[in-house]
């Protein structure tokens, strides 16, 4: 497999290396520590920088905004720390600002999350603010005006974003009847129509410590984050009142979407049914796509579309595994006047790929990437407690980066080749195509511009 | 690889501003991030002024090593910066610096095109590279234990690159959709670029990093040749390893692979002058692509390098106290009090080799004249330029910025691009090391000269991103022909559509 390796020493370097090779992820310890008050969280203590970060999340993201109010998890995200207790907006802001904390908030599809990061010489500060904006937001008329009118903003800024177009198309197809098919932001319309109750409703009744999920990392002890814990979450309700969505379906399989823009370049995004983080295929899963596009310049994808023809900047595939459906995607872009060119080489790929599976040397490419690259994101404060965090919500086991190689050592060529039969069909694939790309015959249009 | 660049205050305002422009062969937007120099592991920081702690060396060929140790987790990051970049292209060859990054990833004596970055992938790694106006850097992301495997190659491509038409022609190619992909679909990215041409008239810092489409499509393997033959050498290039590695490990390696490496003479970095304008210069571009427009008021400014050089640090805190976040002026003012933007900022990095720029940005609330959005942001530059800033806004924005340089240390790349753009731009690991005190000693009369030298200048530049109305998409022609530069009127790029874009020049 190195056969153009001419020089000796240099195979000899490359050989030992692998040989080597063990899971680097050990190297993290990790402790369970429970508070005295019952709130959960998952620590690696790091005493080496004076900082610490916290990461939490509660279940139940935009997929849980009320129908109408679209865009009612992602305003109040903006607006957790624009002013809680006696703080007002700016007052808050200072304190952060003049203490280098940083809190932010982030609505996703599936989740509520949240930060802390602070220096140890201010984490008393930290806490306490992090506290208030959990528990008592203020939502001041002042903040939720500047706020809305920035998400306003963002709404139209997105319109004139192709790679947005895009998403919005294939979600709102592929999830007709579904909250996934909705936008996280809202419309201007479901945006202008929150209310100050409904921000304060959905802090009520999305914030509980039986939906929340804990993380940390830095410059603390088990003993010293237990009644941290208890000080920043535990004035949280018991119990969240959040009302999950039903298990789904992609739907649209064959359509060909074109939103016609006026660019020079033509975006693609595909999509087809995939599996769930939960699945025993997930591993197998998991190869298939480093293999077909998620392994940057080393993916088929790549090769076949960027390498050899130099159709593409990128291209790229990845897993979509959501709480209650799951996706396979592939994207790229390429000058209009290739885009049908690309598009049939994608699904080629996605062809050869469900018919012959992958090679042994494929896949044991795939495993020395797949196992060796995890410490990469170890790399700072956030990025561990990022991961603890959310081998948390996917109910993975504490001890799952230690099983995490094996996991993945253990998958074979057949396990490989089934589930590539199974999870690819390129008659199954939903594509979206935004821009005025040649050679491709839609089976619908969309040329509104979204509002 | 998403490192933590909260603290690092100046960097998504930069990337905005100033360095849109560079470029890495993939999709992972590796922009650099000349950002305030950042730290790693020190054993006991309260003992010693620094950041990082680094150690440093020289191969007898001249080539620099810096080795930033951090224990966290057992993988480092592996650098090498050339001291080459845009801003050193000959005229006509735009865009050669980023296209030979491209190619370097091609076929060495060693190695088949494309095999470099399939060896790192194999070897659990991540690569990539990046080119700004003044620099060139490739880095492997490994485990620790992979070290000489990625320095070997790194090496083996410093020596032996080898071009044929077969591999250069489809990259030229990708390179074309790359700038498709990241300038002409992005009207935002448009008027950075023409701004950024605009603003330096004569000086190569007014050519896109990438380059123009026009001459992107002749650039050939001999112009990537002979432009890696005349730059890419030991004695031009940096070494910088971060991470869970010793100055012990990496010498004896360094000495192995790139010591055995011939130094040449390297031409002298020496790049025109930028001369003064009188006139006020304004870029408007009108995009149909357009919903939310914004402005941009852009200054000349001294960089560590070049200029007035006793502003770089005060300019720091100016920027900090002016448009670092949400209770700095900018915002309060024009966001919270007045109502009239959605975001305002501002970005200034002395991190380069000539002349920088110091900018600020203001994007407005729904219906609001762009005229008067305008007119309150220059009100609020001028005030600060009349009344000056006070004492305790000095002292805050001090503190704020000296901890940066604790949560820097919390990273394993953020050491290494400070090292790594520092040294390439003819600044020393010391002056990195001395970041914090040099913030700490600014004064709030050096704050004040230094807004009245950089922001009381008659002749800033705005540029404008405007909506414009909206054309039938489908009826448009489709036209083929050269991009246009930023000195033409339809300055749109090769951007064919029915967007009506202007750029009002120079």
């Amino acid at each position: 497999m190195m056969r153009r390796l001419s020089m000796p020493a240099f195979l000899s370097v490359l050989l030992l290396a692998v040989a080597c090779f063990a899971s680097d992820a050990r190297a993290i310890d990790i402790k369970r520590v429970v508070s005295p008050g019952g709130i959960e969280a998952w620590l690696v203590q790091d005493s080496k920088i004076p900082l610490l970060a916290i990461k939490f999340a509660f279940k139940g993201g935009v997929e849980t905004d009320p129908a109408g109010k679209e865009g009612l998890a992602n305003l109040a995200s903006t607006l957790l720390d624009e002013g809680a207790g006696p703080h007002d907006s700016q007052e808050f802001q200072r304190r952060l600002a003049d203490n280098s904390i940083s809190i932010s908030f982030t609505a996703t599809m599936d989740g509520f999350y949240g930060g802390v990061e602070t220096l140890v010489e201010t984490q008393e500060e930290a806490f306490e603010l992090a506290r208030l904006a959990l528990t008592e937001p203020r939502f001041d008329q002042e903040a939720v005006e500047r706020m809305r009118s920035g998400v306003l903003a963002q709404i139209r800024r997105e319109q004139g974003d192709p790679d947005f177009l895009a998403r919005r198309a294939l979600y709102e197809t592929a999830f007709p009847d579904h909250p996934y098919g909705r936008r996280a932001r809202g419309t201007a319309e479901s945006v202008e129509s929150i209310k100050r109750d409904d921000l304060r409703a959905f802090v009520r009744q999305r914030f509980a410590k039986d939906n929340l999920t804990v993380a940390v990392t830095g410059d603390i002890s088990p003993e010293q984050l237990g009644p941290v814990l208890d000080r920043i979450f535990g004035g949280l309700p018991d119990k969240a009142a959040v009302k999950p969505p039903a298990d789904t379906v992609p739907k649209g399989a064959g359509a060909t979407v074109l939103v016609p823009r006026p660019l020079p370049q033509t975006v693609v995004l595909m999509s087809q049914p995939g599996v769930k983080r939960n699945d025993p295929d997930w591993f197998p899963a998991t190869i298939v796509n480093y293999v077909l596009g998620g392994g940057s310049f080393s993916s088929r994808l790549m090769e076949e579309i960027r390498e050899k023809r130099g159709l593409t900047y990128g291209v790229y595939s990845y897993l979509v595994p959501f709480q209650h459906a799951a996706m396979v995607m592939a994207g790229g872009s390429t000058a209009n006047q290739n885009a049908g060119t690309m598009v049939d080489l994608m699904k080629e790929e996605w062809r050869r790929m469900q018919e012959q599976g992958v090679t042994q040397e494929e896949l044991d490419n795939a495993k020395t990437y797949l196992t060796g690259s995890f410490p990469l994101q170890f790399t700072s404060s956030e990025a561990v407690a990022d991961v603890l965090l959310q081998v948390q919500r996917d109910g993975l086991g504490i001890d799952y980066l230690d099983r995490r190689s094996d996991l993945i050592n253990a998958v074979t060529l057949e396990d490989v080749k089934r589930v590539a039969g199974r999870l690819l069909d390129p008659a199954a694939l939903l594509t979206v195509v935004v821009g005025r790309p040649e050679g491709i015959e839609p089976t619908r249009t969309k040329d509104d511009v979204p509002s | 690889m998403a490192e933590p660049s909260r603290r690092l205050i100046a960097a998504p305002v930069l990337a905005f501003l100033l360095l849109f422009g560079a470029c890495g062969p993939s999709l992972a937007q590796e922009a650099p991030r000349p950002v305030e120099p950042v730290p790693a592991t020190a054993p006991e920081p309260e003992a010693r002024k620094g950041v990082f702690f680094p150690e440093s060396f020289m191969l007898d060929n001249g080539m620099q090593v810096v080795v930033v140790t951090n224990q966290r987790v057992p993988v480092i990051t592996h650098m090498v910066w050339y001291k080459v970049g845009a801003a050193d292209e000959e005229t006509g060859k735009g865009g050669i610096a980023h296209f030979l990054e491209h190619l370097m990833f091609k076929a060495t004596d060693e190695l088949k095109p494309g095999e470099f970055s399939r060896i790192v992938a194999r070897n659990g790694g991540r690569d990539n590279a990046f080119t700004s106006w003044d620099y060139t850097a490739y880095f492997q992301n490994v485990a620790a234990d992979r070290l000489e495997l990625v320095m070997r190659m790194e090496a083996d491509r410093m020596a032996d690159l080898r071009l044929t038409d077969e591999t250069v022609l489809p990259e030229r190619d990708v390179v074309l959709e790359e700038r498709r992909q990241r300038t002409e679909n992005e009207p935002g990215d448009k008027l950075s670029e023409l701004v950024q041409a605009s603003l330096f008239v004569h000086h190569p810092y007014g050519t896109p990093i990438i380059g123009w489409a026009n001459e992107i499509a002749k650039l050939t393997r001999d112009d990537a040749n002979q432009f890696y033959h005349t730059w890419y050498a030991p004695n031009n290039a940096v070494l910088v390893v971060a991470g869970d590695v010793t100055v012990d490990q990496v010498r004896p390696l360094a000495e192995k692979y790139f010591g055995p490496i011939a130094p040449r003479p390297v031409p002298a970095r020496i790049r025109v002058e930028e001369p003064p304008f009188e006139a006020e210069r304004r870029v408007i571009l009108r995009d149909a692509e357009v919903r939310q427009p914004s402005l941009r008021r852009l200054y000349h400014a001294p960089s560590y390098n070049r200029g007035e050089t006793v502003h770089a640090y005060p300019l720091q805190v100016l920027s900090e106290i002016v448009g670092g976040g949400a209770t700095s002026r900018l915002y309060r003012s024009l966001v919270v009090e007045q109502r009239l933007a959605t975001s305002a900022g501002t970005g200034y990095s002395p991190d380069v080799f000539d002349t920088s720029v110091f900018g600020a940005y203001v994007s407005p609330n729904a219906d609001v004249d762009m005229d008067k959005l305008e007119a309150a942001l220059a009100e609020q530059l001028a005030k600060v330029v009349r009344d000056g800033v006070t004492a305790e806004e000095v002292a805050t924005a001090k503190t704020r910025l000296e901890r940066e340089a604790i949560f820097a240390r919390d990273s394993l790349r953020g050491p290494a691009m400070s090292f790594g753009v520092a040294l390439a731009t003819g600044r020393t690991v010391e002056d990195v090391e001395a970041w914090p005190e040099r913030i700490a000693a600014v004064t709030v009369e050096q704050v004040n000269e230094a807004a009245r030298a950089v922001l009381g200048q008659a002749n800033p530049i705005t540029g404008l991103l405007l909506p414009a109305p909206v054309r039938e998409a489908a009826a448009q022609p489709e036209r083929t022909g050269p991009a246009a530069g930023p000195s033409r009127s339809n300055s749109s790029g090769s951007n064919s559509s029915g967007s009506n874009s202007s750029g009002t020049i120079r």
